[in-house]
């Protein structure tokens, strides 16, 4: 059963076609792969599927409901949640912090609620700290709970921001090059924790990524863009032994390689 | 002296005993020395000290309200200089809701605004116009000025009112950023001052610049108030009303959700937080504080005319907040008592004093260079300083902390077991 679909999504930046008429089915509860060299058009795809960019043409659908025309946030609510390539945390406000304001479209409580502090309001504050704190021990932060976002590590940033993204209760998880910037080990763990989140928490994930053997090693569906137009798509073992893939980015290595 | 700093802070006994003997000394100070400026500033200043005791807020709550509300108001009593205290006092306080308010735009919500003190006009006006004979002018029906009872309405009124504005500026406003959204509200400000300089024309509403004279003075149970001293009781609610509210939405979801805009514009509406409202919602809250001031500040003055909402005005609000630590409210309520005092006294004390000594000849200062007059010139000198040295500020923003055992005695562990990640968030 697909979950996201995008239909002949194109996206043109004056005369620059950033996406050409891509077409992606999602199946639920899947992790797909997008990937491509530079400028290829993987990010534009990901910013208009999270209503950052509205697409020149096209449609995007979320189980069978279109995307289009609605602002980030109003997507965000719907259930597409995303990390970025260049990390956007909120710096100077606390781990526990960033991802309790991932959890703002489901607190209920209004303005007056806020002001008395009422029972109802405190009730709700205090759960949702103590799940913001449940997802950093998912994730392996629960130590740095109180510290601010900006003093950690790089790749302690990497998983702050997808433990924020969790908190807003995603159905679809769209992660911008998650293991840039990391080291073998690191990019084992997120590997393991991509894998997870999808068996655990029943999500469906699509990621972007440059780092071949973490692809290759949990994408059941990769999709090629290369200058903005989608060059093939499959599994791994048919992406692999593509050869306009290997021309356009893999490189004559990566059939012998893994 | 550090070592005996590190004693203090750790014997609660030897802290409650010391404040008390610095609060019983300045009271004792202030009664019976009635012109003393210096006492009066240093019983203000006990509230300071009080801040860096390790009571509970509570008692720091209960000690505070009580030097405010008894001990202030009965020590300065005793003398002439006390409604001018009082009055020193009364401006303080509608500085700080002021700060209060600008500090949510600017240092929350990161929008900066340099034309905060239009809302601040918007509420004088809304009182002034009803509470003269002026609304006469205009209103085809009601009989004005209405009396002084109306005071009370016209607070929440100049509320709402300031808090409508907020949102029309805030609409076109919002679509610029950075250093473009302050230029467009410093014009708003400008633009809400000269409108109120030129409404006696065709229709005459505002009265020009000739302003409004002889407002209405509040009454309450057939008292009517005319003295700082009353006033002072009035700011002083108002005011502990304003700091309850600001902490609250400081710490609940829209507190997190002006932060998170000012951090990070594309990754707070990627969690779900939609970018206009709540930056209208900003704007909204901050300036009703405002507003609600300015009827207070009509009511106190009698007389409101475009001459007391300059952009001068404006700048002296943002360097309060700026100088006590964008986004701490602790902090911005030091920056404002502070600014105002070395304006209103610290500057004409000297200006007095300089005077003197010109007059019995000891030096000569030439008039152009008296203190009072070098207000600006003061302003732009603590802005560098800052800038350079404190960027944060005085007392600069804390982050909440959280306590882990709260955060621990929630149910199950996510990374446990499935189950418990299925059953304990997902499920919602």
């Amino acid at each position: 059963m697909s979950i996201l679909t995008v239909k002949q999504l194109t996206k043109q930046f004056g005369g620059l076609i950033a996406n050409n008429n891509i077409d992606m089915d999602v199946q639920k509860g899947s992790i797909t792969a997008v990937i491509g060299p530079n400028g290829a058009g993987k990010t534009t795809l990901f910013n208009m599927v999270t209503g950052v960019y509205q697409p020149t043409s096209g449609d995007i659908l979320l189980n069978g409901e279109s995307l289009v025309g609605l602002k980030p946030h109003q997507v965000a609510q719907k259930g597409i949640s995303r990390t970025f390539q260049n990390i956007r945390l909120f710096r100077a406000m606390t781990v526990l912090e960033n991802v309790m304001v991932g959890m703002h479209t489901h607190l209920r409580s209004g303005l007056f609620h806020m002001i008395l502090s009422t029972p109802l309001m405190r009730k709700e504050e205090k759960e949702a700290k103590q799940e913001a704190y449940r997802l950093l021990q998912y994730v392996g932060l629960e130590s740095l709970y109180n510290e601010e976002a900006k003093n950690l590590p790089y790749g302690a940033q990497r998983k702050l921001e997808i433990a924020r993204a969790l908190a807003t209760k995603p159905k679809v998880l769209l992660l911008d090059e998650p293991a840039a910037g990391m080291n073998p080990k690191e990019t084992a763990e997120l590997t393991k924790l991509i894998y997870d989140m999808r068996e655990q928490l029943q999500l469906t994930i699509i990621l972007i990524e440059h780092d071949m053997k973490l692809v290759m090693e949990i994408s059941e569906h990769i999709i090629v863009l290369d200058h903005g137009e989608k060059i093939a798509e499959g599994t791994p073992d048919d992406i692999r032994n593509n050869e306009k893939v290997i021309e356009a980015y893999l490189g004559k290595g990566a059939t012998t390689a893994s | 002296m550090k070592k005996w700093l590190n004693v203090l802070e750790k014997n609660k006994r030897l802290q409650a005993t010391v404040i008390g003997m610095y609060i019983a000394t300045t009271f004792i100070s202030l009664y019976l020395a009635q012109k003393s400026v210096v006492a009066f500033l240093l019983l203000l200043s006990s509230l300071l000290f009080l801040y860096f005791t390790s009571f509970s807020n509570r008692v720091k709550w209960v000690i505070g309200i009580l030097v405010l509300s008894v001990l202030l108001p009965l020590a300065a009593s005793q003398g002439e200089a006390y409604q001018s205290y009082m009055e020193v006092a009364t401006l303080v306080g509608i500085y700080i809701a002021m700060a209060l308010g600008l500090n949510i735009v600017v240092g929350l919500a990161g929008l900066l605004d340099l034309g905060f003190v239009a809302f601040f006009a918007i509420g004088a006006y809304t009182y002034g116009i009803f509470a003269t004979a002026q609304a006469n002018n205009f209103m085809p029906f009601g009989h004005y000025p209405l009396s002084g009872e109306s005071f009370w309405i016209f607070l929440i009124i100049g509320c709402i009112v300031a808090a409508i504005f907020g949102v029309l500026l805030g609409i076109p406003v919002l679509r610029v950023k950075g250093d473009y959204l302050a230029i467009v509200t410093l014009g708003f400000g400008e633009i809400i001052r000269i409108i109120f300089n030129n409404l006696d024309k065709p229709v005459n509403i505002t009265n020009g610049a000739m302003g409004l004279a002889s407002v209405q003075p509040p009454k309450l149970f057939g008292i009517e108030f005319m003295y700082p001293s009353q006033f002072y009781y009035v700011v002083l609610v108002i005011l502990l009303l304003t700091i309850f509210i600001v902490r609250r939405l400081e710490y609940s979801k829209i507190g997190r959700a002006w932060k998170a805009v000012r951090e990070n514009e594309i990754a707070a509406q990627a969690m779900g937080i939609p970018l206009v409202r709540t930056k209208l919602m900003a704007f909204a809250v901050g300036a009703s504080f405002s507003g609600m001031m300015g009827v207070v500040f009509a009511a106190k003055q009698t007389f409101v005319d475009p001459t007391s909402f300059t952009l001068l005005e404006s700048i002296t609000i943002l360097v309060m907040v700026i100088l006590g630590g964008m986004g701490s409210v602790p902090g911005v309520i030091l920056g404002a008592a502070l600014v105002t005092i070395l304006n209103l006294q610290v500057l004409t004390e000297l200006t007095n004093w300089l005077n003197q000594l010109s007059l019995s000849g000891v030096v000569h200062i030439p008039d152009a260079l008296s203190p009072a007059k070098m207000q600006r010139f003061i302003f732009g000198l603590i802005l560098i300083v800052f800038a350079l040295y404190r960027p944060q500020g005085l007392l600069p923003a804390k982050n909440p902390r959280f306590d882990e055992k709260e955060l621990k005695s929630g149910v199950t562990n996510v990374a446990d077991g499935k189950e418990g990640a299925k059953g304990v968030y997902f499920n919602g």
